[in-house]
């Protein structure tokens, strides 16, 4: 019997790189002196600061690898300019989360080394499932990246809401893959195939409705799906979740794993079940809007400013569902923009909420910003920008992001979702304008403690400059997703 | 011939220790007896030629669930003896339950036609000439091997993952210095006296 060929190791090189950085990076912190306080913040700092380069080596090694589309361990991985932009997008994301996260760990008694070690698993994960061409690759990368995010979630293990969240989402969590795995494999004994590829062909071929296993299997693989992303009525993990986790970890979940999940999404749905979309578009489209809905109602009550992001989360995601309803290249394209502009958004957002310090201990509440605009201008000026750009309020990045996918939407002629979403989305101002309300008119409480951490200035500068200036020079993120977006719909 | 003779043999012996498992009154006796079944199933795949079945359900399942169990029951107080009281007040409708499971299986069972194709038409389809174990190791270590490297990045995780959640350090631990017992020389920690008798040290 012939020994089969060896895989071409090149697309996924810079997952390799990832994946021997992670144990490196292991070995490094394993066996380094970290008894006392002092040693294990610094063994932290260093594997944090490593971490993130790493994580920018491997954009580079995406980017250097980027090309038309190419398959290999035998069609499981695929490598085409939809996930170059996605894994791109994770790593900005990640990176910057990464970036700002050090003071808040040596502040709350979390400096240990594996919180970088695990979130570069995550990204691992993330950038398995962007890349999965098979139901088989797609589970093993949801999983890795699943995994490393129960566990940062339970991070500060002696705080009962951390555990608490970490073990909510864990449950959740499995039962979501639970679901997932039994749609695959209703897929795979009805359809003969777990491959996209193959599965795509098979739909494509066959006449008539398609099997009710095949779509009782993609009913369970879109719910499993719309767990990852939160999307309402699987959304009830996140509110919890997000309040519970120490905020670094709240603003990781917030940005990678959705776009990782939202890229994966539209794989899924586009690719192998792309020929079937009349069964699921439908339950896309309900799942939209329930989102949109819900994430701007259920928000406006919120007191926790984490748990208002979650709900804000909740919200647009609805929105990028409804570029994937839409199907098309234009529907894709405004998907992949609008996650662009999302991760800015929020790490910004993010940003602006670990420097609500006082005494050397978080406050959360919203109420706590009154009279920021008094005790720190610029801050409040940033604040203000971010919920501006949420709520979509022109000539903010936010506002474009909206734009693209209400166009894409009118074009498609889906007026339903379009006046839904734009109605929602006034909703939603609401609660993003109230912010900025308690900061200006509000009497002012005590100060946040001085100074903001380097890192975490350097990225609300840095953020809160793309959203502003987003309008005048668009065009690399809408090029790029353009490209990304042909490359989905067409191959 | 010998074959039948064997199956009945593992056969008996799988029932009968599966019962034992359940009335045994000695919780050990009862993982004892679980693990007998074991062996005797891995008997029963060895028949049907699924030697690699054999192999994992002795590794995992008395390798490690079962050696599990004996922790948990020897461990932990539990006391079966209150576990057992009020086995018969449940008794009616357990066994009703049971009987309607046992009449559905049989249902599903009875009308199951495993379609002709069904074997050939599988993503990697068993191959004639080897042996399974053989013909594992050949898709796993080759076609499947993004899918083999990814669950070991899983296993990776989830033992990182549990020691981040669990693991304290104590103080007062003595951790062993492997080194540091081979350095010891004789001359350093025993001291050879000479006592005389009837007046100790």
């Amino acid at each position: 019997m012939p020994m089969s060929e060896f895989p071409n190791l090149i697309p996924a090189m810079p997952e390799i790189f990832l994946s021997i950085t992670i144990m490196v990076l292991l070995m490094v912190g394993v066996f380094q002196n970290s008894d006392t306080v002092e040693t294990s913040v610094r063994v932290n700092r260093q594997i944090l600061s490593l971490s993130v380069i790493a994580l920018i080596v491997t954009g580079f090694l995406v980017l250097s690898v980027s090309g038309p589309t190419i398959t290999t361990f035998n069609d499981l991985f695929i490598l085409d300019p939809f996930a170059t932009f996605s894994k791109i997008l994770v790593l900005i994301g990640a990176a910057l989360t990464l970036y700002i996260s050090r003071s808040y760990l040596e502040l709350h008694q979390m400096a240990r080394f594996e919180f970088g070690v695990l979130a570069l698993c995550a990204t691992l994960g993330m950038m398995m499932m962007i890349s999965a061409n098979d139901l088989m690759s797609l589970y093993v990368g949801l999983e890795i990246q699943s995994l490393s995010l129960y566990v940062i979630a339970a991070f500060r293990r002696d705080d009962l809401r951390s555990t608490e969240a970490g073990l909510k989402y864990f449950v959740l969590g499995a039962l979501a893959s639970g679901m997932l795995l039994y749609g695959s494999s209703l897929v795979y004994g009805f359809a003969g195939s777990t491959s996209f590829a193959v599965l795509a062909d098979t739909f494509a071929q066959s006449d008539g409705a398609p099997a009710v296993g095949v779509i009782i299997g993609i009913v369970f693989i879109l719910a499993g799906l719309a767990f990852k992303v939160s999307a309402v009525p699987f959304h009830m993990w996140t509110p919890d979740v997000y309040e519970g986790a120490p905020t670094p970890v709240t603003a990781f979940f917030a940005v990678a794993p959705k776009v990782a999940a939202i890229a994966l999404f539209m794989r899924v749905m586009v690719g192998p079940f792309g020929e079937l979309d009349d069964q699921w578009q439908q339950i896309v489209w309900l799942v939209a809007i329930a989102s949109m809905v819900l994430g701007s109602l259920a928000a406006i009550n919120q007191t926790n400013i984490k748990r208002m992001m979650a709900y804000s989360s909740i919200g647009h995601i609805g929105f990028a569902l409804i570029g994937l309803c839409i199907g098309n290249q234009a529907g894709i394209q405004s998907v992949l923009v609008y996650m662009g502009i999302y991760v800015f958004m929020t790490v910004g957002t993010f940003a602006c909420i670990l420097c609500m310090r006082r005494g050397d201990r978080m406050v959360e509440d919203i109420s706590e910003l009154a009279g920021l605009s008094k005790s720190r201008p610029l801050l409040a000026l940033a604040l203000t920008i971010f919920m501006f750009s949420m709520a979509g309020i022109p000539p903010l990045a936010g506002f474009f992001g909206k734009l693209y996918i209400f166009l894409a939407a009118i074009d498609a002629e889906l007026y339903g979702l379009a006046i839904i979403g734009v109605l929602s989305s006034v909703v939603g101002s609401f609660y993003y304008l109230r912010i900025v309300k308690v900061v200006y008119f509000d009497e002012p409480g005590d100060a946040f403690d001085q100074p903001i951490p380097k890192s975490i200035v350097t990225v609300l500068v840095g953020t809160t400059v793309l959203v502003v200036f987003f309008i005048f020079y668009p065009a690399p993120l809408l090029d790029s997703a353009a490209a990304a977006a042909a490359s989905l719909i067409g191959g | 011939m010998v074959a039948s003779l064997a199956f009945y043999l593992f056969a008996i012996i799988t029932v009968a220790a599966s019962v034992m498992v359940i009335t045994a009154r000695n919780p050990v006796h009862s993982v004892l007896f679980l693990i007998l079944a074991f062996f005797n199933s891995a008997g029963l795949f060895i028949l049907l030629g699924a030697e690699f079945l054999a192999m994992t359900l002795i590794i995992v399942y008395v390798g490690a669930v079962a050696v599990l169990f004996m922790f948990v029951v020897m461990m932990l107080d539990v006391n079966f003896v209150e576990l057992r009281q009020g086995f018969l007040d449940y008794l009616p409708i357990g066994g009703t339950v049971a009987f309607i499971l046992l009449a559905e299986l049989a249902m599903v069972l009875g009308g199951w036609i495993i379609s002709p194709q069904a074997a050939s038409s599988g993503a990697a389809p068993i191959p004639a000439d080897l042996t399974n174990t053989h013909a594992i190791g050949r898709i796993l270590y080759t076609d499947y091997l993004y899918l083999f490297q990814g669950a070991g990045m899983i296993l990776l995780i989830a033992m990182v993952g549990a020691i981040v959640l669990t693991h304290r350090r104590r103080k007062g631990v003595r951790k062993q210095v492997i080194a540091d017992q081979i350095a010891r020389r004789p001359e350093d920690t025993i001291k050879m006296v000479k006592v005389e008798s009837g007046k100790g040290i």
